[in-house]
């Protein structure tokens, strides 16, 4: 798949844009301690998401490129934020989110972590000739900010928005560096990632109805003997 | 058209289970469903002994050597927790007094697994065998936590939790392999059909399959319970139902590493095998350790043989390190037989814990006194699970220790270690709860829920004394496959 020769001289920048977006909201993930806050910063990520798989469907002019923008748009950036918020309203979980790190050193961790993954994707980038040449560094680093939010937060939910935002970086992964994954792929790989949020509501409803919290701590009991 | 009729067949249970799956009807209707994906399989089986390998529905479903052995296992081990399920659950729903549509979730969820696991074994797509796990690990965890329970739902949790995050990773895997594919195939919806990139393994670009396998190996290895990536699976295997603890051990963990061994077939194309060989070893050593210790602190019966579960699983995959013809096919036997025989171990021990109700080692006692039949299958499943004689077992332990002897004999040390370890933490215990005198007040268990664990081990016995001819064959052409 090539990209026609006039879209490379603004199409590629936008790219870059987005994908550095991408990376800038996964920081602000990483250092938001409000609940609220981080689903918004979650359905920002959506947009970007979307924005970038709209606009290589555009550069690469493939019908079902569209097609999953509108799927992400609607999914990633409308409808499980919006079921998120909801959740938090229906479970009435406290606003504030506390880290086990402190912020600051949260965030270094998470330059660390960009600078790891520029340097583990460099060889991949050197292959690459013209238009995917670091989108999988940056896809990749979103990825392992996305992990540290998960091990540094206490919360339940914030540990779903750190696992969708690690889905949004693989998503960009596919879009901005294979340029589109195979149609079926996709597909179920939405229905998934569909599934497994809806699971997640039932599991959030049990677990109210059997520690009347949202807080992971409640769930260290089993030890090893 | 007959690898689409074992999927349909397993397909079409999950919508009349979710209906109609409660009360009698329902663990009745579990066993029927099961044993018509057991008919289709066998046919599968024919037609594959007849024609050999092939491929249907352009390419995107695919049967070989190395993939109908562990259909049929997952056929076998289907109906086997099929019918254990209809005693143990009949119990279980009294004790928990589970409600009618929290029965019809588990048989729907339950189908729903088993339709994933096949789907992962017959898919020729990449991508699709990656939906399939993550498939796969969604539907088990309403399972493990089919209890409410506190320790349920942490298990589920952590389950859901860290196979997510490793599967997050093999996905990433997934998308570099396409990418790599891309510059051979060019961007094509068949860039991902293993078969077309077996083809073309040789010219796939080096530095990206081998960043690709880690991911995968790391996520995919997640799921076979590789250490350190473990702490899920005690977790899950305990808290969980018995038979789902069952089809775990005896299916999840097979099928995720058949992932790997599919990647690995490709990677060692693009890159020296020495690279995909050393690290599996690694990760094998590793995960037989780190088990074999492990069991030594157990005190909760479920968590003693999820351990034992790793430790085999980490001895499988180092057999495919090795690498040699001889190695891959003392794997994959081993496969085969600790799924037989581990799903055995949970339907005994489950039926155990069941008519004692505990997990605790300390309290399980007598269990020869309280049912002679029950007391034989925990006695015989679990001497076979440690390797005894006439198991399978025993033969496949026997070829990968003489198989490392040849190629890297250092190494045999730390083998015979940890089955050593394995051995002394596990066989005491097992006199301790087969001997002696019963507990005083509890209930003989029904021997329905026995039966399949007779089976099952005697088609473990099968294994180990008089391999059937073609099983052999097929385990040898797979056996070259991965050799490459």
């Amino acid at each position: 798949m090539t990209i026609a020769a006039q879209g490379l001289t603004w199409g590629i920048p936008l790219l870059r844009l987005l994908a550095a977006l991408l990376l800038l909201l996964a920081f602000a993930m990483l250092a938001q301690r409000r609940l609220l806050t981080l689903i918004h910063l979650l359905a920002w990520q959506g947009v970007v998401l979307a924005a970038g798989t709209a606009l290589v469907a555009l550069l690469t002019g493939q019908a079902e490129l569209w097609f999953s923008a509108t799927l992400t748009l609607a999914l990633k950036a409308i409808l499980i934020p919006m079921v998120l918020h909801r959740l938090l309203r229906r479970l009435q979980v406290r606003g504030d989110v506390e880290a086990v790190l402190n912020i600051p050193v949260t965030l270094l961790a998470g330059i660390a972590l960009v600078i790891f993954a520029f340097s583990l994707a460099a060889p991949i980038s050197a292959l690459t000739g013209t238009v995917t040449r670091g989108m999988v560094g940056i896809a990749l680093a979103a990825v392992l900010l996305a992990f540290l939010m998960m091990i540094t937060r206490h919360k339940a939910i914030s540990q779903v928005v750190g696992f969708l935002a690690i889905d949004n970086g693989l998503f960009f992964a596919a879009t901005s560096a294979t340029l589109g994954m195979p149609m079926v792929v996709e597909l179920g790989v939405a229905l998934d990632a569909l599934i497994g949020f809806v699971i997640l509501g039932i599991f959030f409803f049990q677990m109210r109805e059997t520690f009347d919290s949202m807080d992971l701590r409640h769930l260290e009991r089993i030890r090893e003997e | 058209m007959s690898i689409l009729l074992v999927l349909i067949c397993a397909a079409i249970g999950i919508p009349l289970l979710a209906l109609w799956g409660d009360g009698r009807r329902g663990a009745v209707m579990f066993i029927g469903i099961n044993a018509l994906v057991l008919l289709a399989i066998l046919a599968l089986a024919l037609r594959v002994l007849w024609n050999g390998p092939f491929t249907t529905g352009d390419g995107q479903f695919m049967v070989d050597d190395l993939s109908i052995v562990l259909v049929l296992v997952a056929g076998v081990v289907g109906l086997g927790t099929a019918f254990f399920s209809r005693s143990y659950m009949a119990r279980e729903i009294v004790h928990w007094s589970l409600s009618r549509r929290r029965v019809r979730l588990y048989h729907a969820m339950f189908q729903t697994f088993l339709t994933t696991m096949l789907l992962a074994l017959l898919t020729n797509n990449m991508g699709i065998l990656w939906v399939a796990m993550e498939g796969a690990t969604l539907s088990t965890v309403l399972l493990v936590s089919l209890f409410h329970t506190a320790e349920g739902l942490e298990a589920a949790w952590k389950y859901f939790i860290l196979c997510g995050v490793g599967l997050a990773m093999a996905l990433f895997g997934t998308i570099l392999l396409y990418f790599a594919a891309q510059k051979v195939l060019g961007h094509d919806a068949n860039a991902l059909l293993w078969t077309h990139l077996k083809t073309v393994r040789h010219q796939l670009q080096p530095q990206v399959m081998a960043i690709a396998f880690i991911f995968m190996l790391v996520g995919y290895g997640t799921k076979i319970g590789l250490s350190p990536l473990n702490n899920w699976l005690p977790d899950a295997h305990a808290s969980g139902p018995s038979s789902v603890s069952a089809a775990l051990s005896g299916l999840l963990l097979n099928v995720a590493l058949y992932a790997v061994l599919r990647v690995k077939v490709l990677v060692d194309g693009a890159l020296d095998p020495d690279f995909s060989g050393r690290l599996l070893m690694g990760f094998g050593v590793l995960s037989l350790l780190v088990a074999a210790f492990s069991i030594l602190r157990q005190r909760d019966v479920k968590r003693l043989f999820a351990y034992s579960s790793i430790e085999h699983m980490g001895l499988a995959t180092f057999a495919f390190g090795i690498g040699t013809p001889l190695a891959s096919f003392a794997g994959l036997l081993h496969m085969i037989s600790h799924s037989l025989t581990k799903s055995a171990v949970f339907f005994s021990v489950g039926q155990a814990v069941q008519s004692i109700g505990s997990r605790e080692i300390q309290r399980i006692r007598g269990l020869l006194e309280l049912s002679p039949f029950l007391g034989w299958a925990v006695m015989l499943a679990v001497l076979f699970i440690l390797g005894m004689p006439p198991s399978g077992i025993f033969l496949s332990e026997f070829l990968i220790v003489t198989s490392t002897l040849q190629v890297q004999p250092w190494l045999t040390p730390f083998l015979l270690l940890g089955l050593g370890v394995t051995f002394a933490g596990i066989f005491p215990r097992l006199q301790g709860m087969v001997f002696g005198p019963a507990p005083a007040g509890v209930d003989a268990p029904p021997v329905s829920g026995i039966v399949p664990v007779f089976v099952q081990l005697s088609l473990v016995v099968v294994l180990g004394v008089f391999v059937p001819w073609t099983l052999i064959q097929w385990m040898q052409h797979a056996a070259r496959l991965l050799h490459g």
